[in-house]
């Protein structure tokens, strides 16, 4: 099906505004020179927040999924999805970037996180290879560039350049298996894909090839063990708000192309898939949570965490269903909430206090009863205890492995989740129990983290206590990703 | 005469090979990005050998973008090595470890 000019118009209307954005972010950094350049940050989250409204009025989805430019991007409710998700993702961190100096005065830190939004909200739309592969590397890139932004700290360096040659080599071995695809297809058209490849009767020895040297590319974007070696020094490394960023929105985006690729353009080898996906998510939960366990440092603590949510997600996938899909979907928009607050939390300690360490929230329920509770909620959802968003997730992923016949999957993720508990806990423990001399001092927080901090709160509890409308869209987006 | 696709896939399968040996391999950050062009490269040239054998351009239009999107990647790259240079004055890999854990 195709559609007119209009339509096609009106679809890329947010990822137009996107970039107008970002020239209007740079363009006011030139021109102020002076101390208003620090409602820069305000600016990109209003803007944003404005492109969600948009997208809603402009670019709502039409019930049959509809191929737009050429065939190059899929009109449908699970890149609409996404791209709201990766939108509210960019506004928070806009709002936890606030109060850092070394980030909020430079209009290219804004900037380019606002170019990287634009590539992954091209990535959950991608139709095309061609598409696909210039949407993830136009996410990437920025992304190896804000990992390295505090070009004055070596940590933050060493992050950027590990980020950029894991993710150059992931991205180069992803290429060579779309080169394969395309030799074995003749086509570029993911749709078309596996028709094609039925059609020239490809062996399938051939074709289990391509799938997991594309999955090692996707499992990079996803950080799912062994691709995850990255995940841990970058996180500690980057800026923090930036590394929010990226364990939410980018590896929101690497799930969104993984599984319309795998489900759309390998289902000749599906039950192949299948077993792959569920082995990545069995070793991504336990190394994961196992790594988290001994942790000091609560950025490479939650870096661990977010390998081991990976792998949750990935039970989902592994259901192959669209019910599956749905629960993934419903697990990345609970997960990006859940773990922005908790970097954000960690965003706001670390300006006031000065330290990552687990040891600098000794004494926090007394100097900030409200981000201490905060903390408390984002933990508890992370861990997967009811009334908040992890709950959720993790109830409707687990119960898709059940309904596709893999009930050990869902047995070795609820073991998982027990054992997770444990460092979320002690997290806590340093939080409440642990006394320090500092706890006279109130520790002050700026208004744009108190905004983003009610948002993304407000959004956990809402998303584990009134589930059905967030789920129809979850729904709507897991069947769009299940048909072609 | 028309060379056989074989070859190229061969030669490009060689490519590919060297060029994840070199990444794995080598300490010198400049040689390892050299290896990744090798491997973007190995792509390439299967892009090109597939476009010809379907009589298609979609692959060579392929490659053209993956060379743009190889050179920004290498820019990023150096400039970061720059900044490693300058604090550390090696551009080994191994030297960066500041984080363990």
């Amino acid at each position: 099906m195709t559609a007119d000019f209009a339509t096609m118009l009106s679809a890329v209307f947010p990822e137009i505004g996107l970039v107008v954005l970002m020239v209007v972010v740079l363009g006011l950094d030139l021109l102020w020179r002076d101390e208003r350049v620090r409602r820069l940050g305000w600016i990109t989250a209003a803007g944003c927040l404005f492109l969600v409204v948009l997208s809603l009025v402009f670019a709502l989805p039409p019930a049959e999924p509809l191929l737009i430019w050429g065939g190059m991007l899929r009109l449908d409710a699970a890149g609409f999805v996404f791209r709201i998700v990766f939108l509210l993702g960019a506004a928070l961190t806009a709002l936890f970037s606030l109060g850092q100096d070394d980030l909020q005065k430079h209009g290219e830190y804004y900037g380019l996180m606002l170019v990287s939004t634009l590539g992954m909200s091209l990535m959950a739309s991608a139709a095309d290879l061609i598409m696909l592969y210039l949407a993830i590397e136009l996410t990437s890139i920025p992304l190896y560039v804000l990992a390295g932004f505090r070009f004055r700290d070596d940590k933050s360096v060493e992050a950027g350049i590990k980020y950029l040659l894991f993710g150059a080599m992931t991205s180069a071995v992803m290429l060579y298996g779309l080169s394969l695809l395309y030799g074995f297809s003749g086509t570029t058209q993911i749709a078309e894909l596996a028709e094609q490849i039925d059609r020239h009767s490809v062996p399938v020895s051939l074709l289990v090839i391509s799938l997991v040297l594309v999955l090692v590319g996707f499992g990079f974007k996803v950080s799912a063990v062994p691709f995850h070696f990255w995940a841990p020094d970058v996180y500690e490394g980057a800026p923090t708000p930036v590394a929010g960023y990226l364990s939410t929105a980018s590896k929101a985006a690497g799930f969104a192309v993984l599984m319309r690729v795998i489900l759309t353009g390998f289902w000749a080898v599906t039950p192949i898939w299948m077993d792959l996906i569920a082995g990545l998510a069995i070793v991504s939960m336990t190394v994961g949570n196992l790594l988290a366990l001994t942790q000091t440092n609560i950025k490479r603590l939650l870096a661990y965490s977010s390998i081991a949510q990976a792998g949750y997600i990935l039970v989902g996938v592994a259901a192959g269903t669209s019910f599956g899909m749905s629960g993934a979907v419903y697990y990345l928009m609970a997960y990006l909430l859940t773990n922005l607050v908790a970097f954000g939390v960690v965003s706001v300690v670390g300006q006031r206090v000065g330290s990552d360490d687990l040891s600098a929230y000794a004494g926090l329920s007394r100097r900030a009863p409200a981000v201490a509770l905060i903390l408390l909620i984002s933990m508890l959802s992370l861990g997967g205890i009811p009334p908040f968003a992890g709950f959720v997730g993790k109830v409707l992923v687990f119960a898709a492995a059940v309904e596709a016949g893999r009930w050990w999957l869902a047995l070795i993720g609820v073991i998982n989740s027990i054992v997770a508990l444990y460092y979320y806990l002690i997290v806590l423990k340093s939080a409440y129990l642990l006394r320090s001399e500092d706890e006279q001092k109130p520790l002050q927080l700026m208004a744009g983290w108190r905004v983003a901090l009610l948002v993304c709160v407000t959004g956990v509890l809402v998303l584990g206590v009134v589930i059905a409308p967030w789920f129809e869209w979850a729904g709507k987006a897991g069947w769009a990703l299940s048909i072609y | 005469m028309m060379m056989p696709l074989a070859y190229y896939v061969g030669l490009s399968a060689i490519m590919f090979v060297l060029g994840i040996i070199g990444v794995l391999v080598r300490r010198n950050a400049l040689v390892v990005f050299m290896s990744l062009e090798l491997m973007f490269n190995a792509a390439n040239l299967l892009f090109v050998a597939f476009s010809a054998y379907f009589q298609l351009l979609t692959g060579q239009i392929f490659v053209f973008f993956v060379m743009t999107v190889a050179a920004a990647e290498v820019a990023v790259g150096l400039a970061l090595m720059v900044e490693i240079f300058r604090t550390k004055h090696s551009i080994d890999l191994d030297q960066m470890s500041e984080m363990k854990g």
